[in-house]
């Protein structure tokens, strides 16, 4: 399991870092949001994967960590979501905003055929 | 239970401040006064929690009564109470400064809710004792940042806007990796639990690339070489009360978590990390300070030594002396004091000669001797003029630099100070020395727009030379914030009691 998560997570950071270099806003975004993801499953594999077993100390399991996950990670992800979100809107209103003025969704705010 | 309100006061009067100013969005002439209101509770809280601290040692609290390391703490040591007073300076300048000209625009456009919100990031930033909740003040910082810079909604600064929020959207995952890498390495992300930690982890090779990606995404927002590009993009295209705050706040929280961070928490793996930060310390001095002298905008040649000044800062934490830390943390002090206050009098230029362009300006000197000696003064000071502030913050860097046998870091620092002189002779002699352009001088701002505008400028000149006069105090601080941030057991005492620490 472990390395089909590592391979995922490769292959949504090595997809998001090739869309952040491409020139058109919308592909950088994208990729973006990509490498959040990846980002976001690396911190969840880094509480450790387990599958089959609640984050919640039940009554009478509280010091067995056999019976129960980590879940520290899980928060942290779920905060890091929100923001991601956050900040991706606000992103995403630049994007409108910079289209709207110049024209073009090109990064440099202009095609590279008009000098 | 009166430090407990005092140290979490420089968070809640920006969050009231913000909150206030959001519900009378409508009535610009009542937010004004509720803001400069806040930053003033702001300075006083700050002023308050660095008598407390420097007398009383590290206070520490935990949100929620939820105890450390498993809940987030607020966490202010001598360093974290002088970053706070200086915040709380700045504030209250610029909220001064932007009742000047243009303000009834900024205001509509939403000034003052937006300043707050970076206020409550800066303030949240410098308290935190945990490095998750650093990341969410960053966000805090960077939303409102954002907003503020694009405040005048003109094609340069949404061009400009547009570096800034991507560069620091990809230093954000960068900072997230690193968190996640340290969270599996310890399995804590409170700081003085990983400072406790981290000599012990079995992984040092791990630990160090969490310590890069940790040094990229700080550096990102420190704007170091060679991550530094989205600075003179944006910053130049601000308008003025903006530029100033960022200047003197936005790459300082970075730096602050920079040495925050290699101080306490990788420390034991200094004699690996010295040198990194030492190349990477030069290479932002000299870079900035060309990128300085190319530029003829007196706003890019002022983004760009913004650039080269962060690299000084970073000596104190690459040679990990008491001299060079305390060294660093005056050069803070002193450098947001004067950066701030250049980008005021930028302003004022602008306003006295109608362009930032310094071809177009000129014979100033002429017109307005007063704002020609105010320039002189952090003109001066940025340079490393004695008796100015600059010269004792350049001073304990290049004598630390001598001490530690680094031979190159000092020769650099001080060559760096002469090509900072020449930027700015070239402002001087272009904006106020030569003769003036033709064509008529702009209208004269009304007197109360005068007064927001030059009150804060004086006011700061002055701190700069008392600085520069009166340094013992402020040097006296310097030591004892970097004597704190040397000793971590005693930052891990004070955090987890005093059985964690060793």
């Amino acid at each position: 399991m472990e390395l089909v998560v590592a391979i995922g997570i490769g292959v949504l950071a090595g997809s998001g870092v090739w869309l952040l270099l491409r020139p058109r806003t919308f592909q950088v975004i994208i990729g973006l949001s990509l490498i959040s993801y990846a980002v976001n499953l690396f911190i969840f594999g880094m509480g450790r994967l387990r599958t089959g077993v609640p984050p919640i100390i039940e009554p009478g399991t509280v010091g067995n960590i056999a019976l129960h996950d980590d879940p520290l990670p899980q928060a942290l992800v779920l905060t890091a979501i929100v923001i991601a979100f956050a900040t991706t809107a606000l992103f995403l209103v630049v994007l409108l905003a910079a289209r709207g003025l110049t024209g073009t969704d090109h990064v440099d705010g202009r095609e590279r055929d008009q000098t | 239970m009166t430090a407990q309100l005092l140290l979490v006061a420089p968070l809640l009067a920006p969050l009231l401040g913000a909150a206030l100013t959001a519900l009378l969005w409508r009535r610009p002439a009542v937010q004004r006064p509720i803001s400069l209101a806040a930053t003033v509770l702001l300075l006083g809280a700050a002023v308050g929690l660095l008598a407390h601290t420097a007398s009383h040692g590290t206070l520490v609290g935990a949100m929620g009564a939820w105890p450390a390391p498993f809940g987030i703490v607020l966490v202010v040591d001598v360093f974290s109470a002088i970053m706070l007073v200086i915040t709380g300076v700045m504030a209250v300048a610029v909220a001064l400064y932007a009742m000047g000209p243009g303000a009834a625009e900024r205001d509509r456009a939403g000034f003052h809710p937006l300043f707050q919100g970076l206020l409550l990031g800066v303030a949240g930033a410098f308290a935190t004792g945990d490095l998750f909740n650093l990341y969410v003040w960053f966000e805090v910082m960077l939303i409102a940042s954002f907003g503020l810079l694009v405040l005048d909604r003109t094609r340069e600064q949404i061009d400009g806007g547009l570096r800034y929020v991507l560069l620091n959207l990809v230093g954000t995952t960068f900072f997230l990796l690193a968190v996640g890498l340290l969270l599996g390495l310890t399995g804590t992300l409170n700081m003085a639990d990983l400072a406790r930690l981290a000599p012990d982890v079995d992984n040092q090779g791990a630990l160090a690339a969490a310590a890069m990606l940790l040094l990229v995404a700080f550096g990102a927002k420190a704007a170091v070489f060679p991550l530094f590009n989205w600075l003179p993009a944006a910053y130049h295209t601000a308008s003025m009360p903006v530029a100033a705050i960022f200047a003197a706040l936005l790459t300082k929280v970075g730096v602050y978590a920079i040495i925050r961070v290699f101080t306490l928490i990788f420390a034991h793996d200094a004699a690996f990390f010295g040198p990194i930060l030492a190349v990477v310390a030069m290479a932002t001095m000299v870079t900035g300070v060309f990128g300085a002298a190319a530029h003829y905008d007196v706003r890019r040649i002022l983004s760009f030594h913004i650039i080269s000044q962060i690299g000084y800062m970073l000596v104190g934490v690459a040679l990990m002396t008491p001299l060079a830390i305390a060294g660093s943390i005056l050069y803070v002090i002193h450098h947001i004091v004067v950066k701030a206050n250049l980008f005021l009098i930028a302003g004022a230029i602008r306003q006295a000669g109608g362009s930032f362009a310094l071809a177009r300006l000129g014979g100033l000197w002429v017109t307005r001797p007063l704002l020609g000696l105010l320039f002189l003064v952090p003109a001066l000071s940025l340079a490393g003029m004695p008796p100015l502030s600059g010269f004792w913050g350049k001073l304990a860097v290049v004598r630390a630099s001598l001490e530690a046998q680094s031979w190159v870091l000092a020769a650099v620092a001080l060559a760096v100070g002469v090509l900072t002189l020449f930027s700015m002779i070239k402002i001087w002699n272009e904006a106020f020395w030569k003769a003036a352009p033709a064509g008529p001088p702009p209208a004269p701002p009304t007197r109360s727009q005068r007064l927001a505008t030059f009150t804060p400028i004086v006011a700061l000149a002055a701190i700069t030379v008392t600085i520069g006069l009166w340094t013992e105090p402020f040097l006296a601080l310097s030591f004892q914030a970097a004597d704190g941030l040397l000793d971590r057991q005693a930052y891990i005492a004070a955090v987890l009691g005093p059985e964690a620490a060793r």
